[in-house]
């Protein structure tokens, strides 16, 4: 047979298909023209102030890290770690404070104990920090979907290994897998530490991933439309990986908002505890360690990086919580 | 390829058990029928009578744990499915052999656009190019009568009713040409002027194409309009079998006979529905003898000691009865010898 447009194309009772829609678009009003989960989603998120002021302030972070350092060079003409040669310079000035204590744009977070820019280095601390936080979360991501989802589609006696195998992970104190692994494998340069940064902290964060993905998949995967997917001869690849995983986007978008701040917050730990960032690198967590060492007498050096990671720690769990919420309108607590 | 008398498709003995903590559930125990090329086969039962097994054990995707086809023969085409590599059977899943199912609500992927869908068939199946396959899928949406298909190919499931849902759905059955289509139970979950329209549509599809087509339903109406052949299944066995006109007319099993008396009669002045007494029962526990005996009107004490014969009554007409023949003989027929 062959499937033309031709004249006694079956059309049965078109009229009547074309009421059904009529009827349907009346009902449901506005929603009918390009009503997408993801537009839903959006309109709720705005509806939210926390998550729209931390949507805000994570662009603007995100931006200020990314650009601020280049721009402050072409501006200013000094680089994060532009040390000054001038002996009266090398010394820590306070917020908006120029050499000779009047007030001055130049460095409006001070300069450090080498007069280095604080501004500078704490956007680059930031671009650091971020960076970090995205990758090794896009790392737990890629892990941790395609572990669990495997791991629910397949089921059975397999499904229980792989999941033992992420119990007995989890049961292991991660920061100190996380320090045991950088302490073995300390690297000379500073870009080979944050590599294995990267490495550690992606490797241990996947877990609680997986056990979502997983959840989600196993719920999902009896669904008809599975069954469907399977009778059009579907291959088992593709189902998990174009008909479940996009299934699973909404939970793992949260989780993926909520793994950022956690694993900036550890790799702050770990660079204040020495093991992470080296030096000329800096990142908010190696900024505060090195602020701490003179708080008394030069507190700018503790409070703007702490602030500035602070804020945006807050505004990245916001916009999670946010995200939640729109994205799974049943899960609200009232 | 056809086996030389004309089968599409014979199954033979076909048997597929569950194990369950409860016991060993033997959801299909013995079922054989032979599908002819171009006819429509109707598998009707209560519930849990096996026939969605049956067809689901067809193209091998019964849920393994915990159900396992235990022995038969499906030979489609002359080979046998059951015998197939994984990857031989993907090839013959939508390509040869195409399913429809019961609830169009939750059979099309909710994060899919409905043209992704139906493009995955033939992308996968006749290797299409992605703008063939994209203008396969608007014809197919045509075809099935699905209006302002080009604009509504960029929509989600959810933006469609269900009938719309279901037209999409044979559309994505029919996409490949298949030589065979398992309809389970397409219109359950539709209303009736939809109903109508979908087995109208599945008809009118089906003597275009020559297809085969094996119709699960509860509903006898759709059966004696849609189907050549009908099966009757009880407790995964085969309680009848026989041509639609003549089961109607000559109902050779008291099962039959109940179920044909449970339809409502729009003629009849009034009174009470008839309803078979009892309730399915349980297929996990079934006590010798045949498994209709403590629901049947006409049980003997044989009923209860005894499985009953699978009796041929005519030509093509088989009963699963003690007693078939004189059923047979009640409803007017003359039973071979």
């Amino acid at each position: 047979m062959s499937i033309e447009k031709d004249p006694d194309q079956i059309h049965i009772a078109p009229e009547m298909a074309i009421a059904e829609a009529d009827v349907r678009s009346e009902e449901a009003g506005e929603f009918v023209r390009g009503s997408s989960l993801w537009r839903d989603a959006w309109r709720r998120l705005l509806k939210n102030k926390l998550a729209v002021f931390g949507l805000i302030v994570v662009v603007i972070v995100t931006i200020a890290s990314v650009l601020g350092p280049t721009v402050i060079k072409a501006v200013f003409g000094f680089t994060p770690d532009y040390i000054p040669t001038q002996i009266k310079l090398n010394r820590s000035y306070p917020p908006f404070t120029g050499p000779d204590g009047e007030f001055s744009w130049l460095h409006p977070m001070g300069t450090d104990n080498a007069g280095r820019d604080q501004l500078a280095r704490v956007l680059q601390g930031g671009q650091i920090s971020l960076f970090v936080g995205v990758i090794a979360t896009l790392v737990s991501l890629l892990i941790g979907v395609t572990y669990g989802a495997i791991a629910g589609y397949v089921g059975g006696r397999f499904d229980n290994m792989m999941m033992r195998i992420v119990d007995v992970m989890y049961s292991l104190p991660y920061v100190i897998v996380v320090i045991v692994l950088l302490s073995l494998f300390r690297s000379q340069t500073p870009r080979g530490q944050l590599i294995l940064l990267f490495v550690a902290l992606g490797s241990t964060s996947w877990l609680t991933m997986a056990r979502i993905v997983r959840g989600q998949v196993l719920s999902l995967k009896n669904q008809e439309f599975v069954l469907a997917a399977r009778a059009t001869g579907v291959s088992g690849t593709r189902i998990i990986f174009r008909h479940l995983v996009p299934n699973t986007l909404g939970p793992v978008i949260v989780y993926a908002t909520l793994t950022i701040p956690q694993i900036m917050l550890t790799e702050a730990f770990l660079s204040f505890l020495g093991f992470g960032v080296q030096a000329p690198l800096a990142s908010w967590g190696s900024l505060a360690s090195d602020g701490i060492q003179s708080i008394g007498i030069f507190p700018w050096q503790l409070i703007c990086p702490g602030v500035t990671m602070a804020l945006t720690l807050f505004s990245l769990n916001f916009l999670g919580d946010g995200l939640r919420d729109a994205l799974d309108p049943q899960m609200r607590t009232v | 390829m056809t086996t030389s008398d004309g089968n599409l498709l014979e199954v033979k003995d076909l048997r597929t058990y569950f194990e369950t903590e409860d016991g060993t559930v033997k959801a299909v125990d013995g079922i054989s029928f032979q599908l002819k090329r171009g006819e429509t086969l109707g598998i009707v039962g209560e519930s849990g009578s096996g026939k969605s097994v049956t067809n689901l054990s067809i193209i091998r995707l019964v849920p393994d744990p915990p159900g396992k086809i235990v022995s038969g023969e499906v030979v489609f085409n002359g080979s046998d499915l059951l015998l197939l590599s994984n990857d031989a059977i993907r090839k013959i899943r939508g390509r040869r052999i195409a399913m429809i199912f019961q609830d169009p609500m939750t059979s099309l992927n909710p994060f899919m656009k409905i043209s992704k869908q139906l493009m995955e068939m033939t992308q996968l199946h006749l290797g299409h190019s992605k703008s063939q396959a994209y203008d396969h899928a608007i014809r197919m949406l045509e075809t099935v009568g699905i209006p302002d298909a080009r604009a509504r190919a960029g929509n989600y499931p959810h933006e469609f009713s269900g009938g719309m849902r279901q037209r999409v759905m044979i559309a994505m059955a029919l996409s490949c040409e298949p030589e065979l289509l398992i309809a389970d139970e397409p219109t359950t979950a539709l209303d009736v002027t939809i109903q109508a329209q979908i087995l109208e549509l599945i008809k009118k599809l089906k003597s275009k194409t020559g297809t085969s087509v094996i119709l699960i339903t509860h509903d006898l109406g759709v059966v004696a309009g849609m189907t050549d052949h009908v099966i009757v299944m009880y407790a995964g066995k085969i309680f009848e079998q026989a041509r639609t006109s003549e089961l109607f007319s000559l109902p050779g099993n008291p099962y039959t006979k109940g179920l044909l008396k449970s339809v409502p009669d729009p003629t009849a002045e009034q009174g009470k529905l008839y309803q078979i007494p009892g309730l399915p029962p349980d297929v996990a526990h079934l006590k010798p003898g045949c498994p209709f005996a403590p629901r049947c009107d006409r049980v003997q004490e044989i009923c209860r000691r005894e499985f009953p014969p699978f009796v041929q009554l005519n030509a093509d007409h088989y009963s699963l009865c003690h007693f078939a023949r004189e059923v047979y003989s009640e409803s007017g027929g003359t039973p071979i010898q």
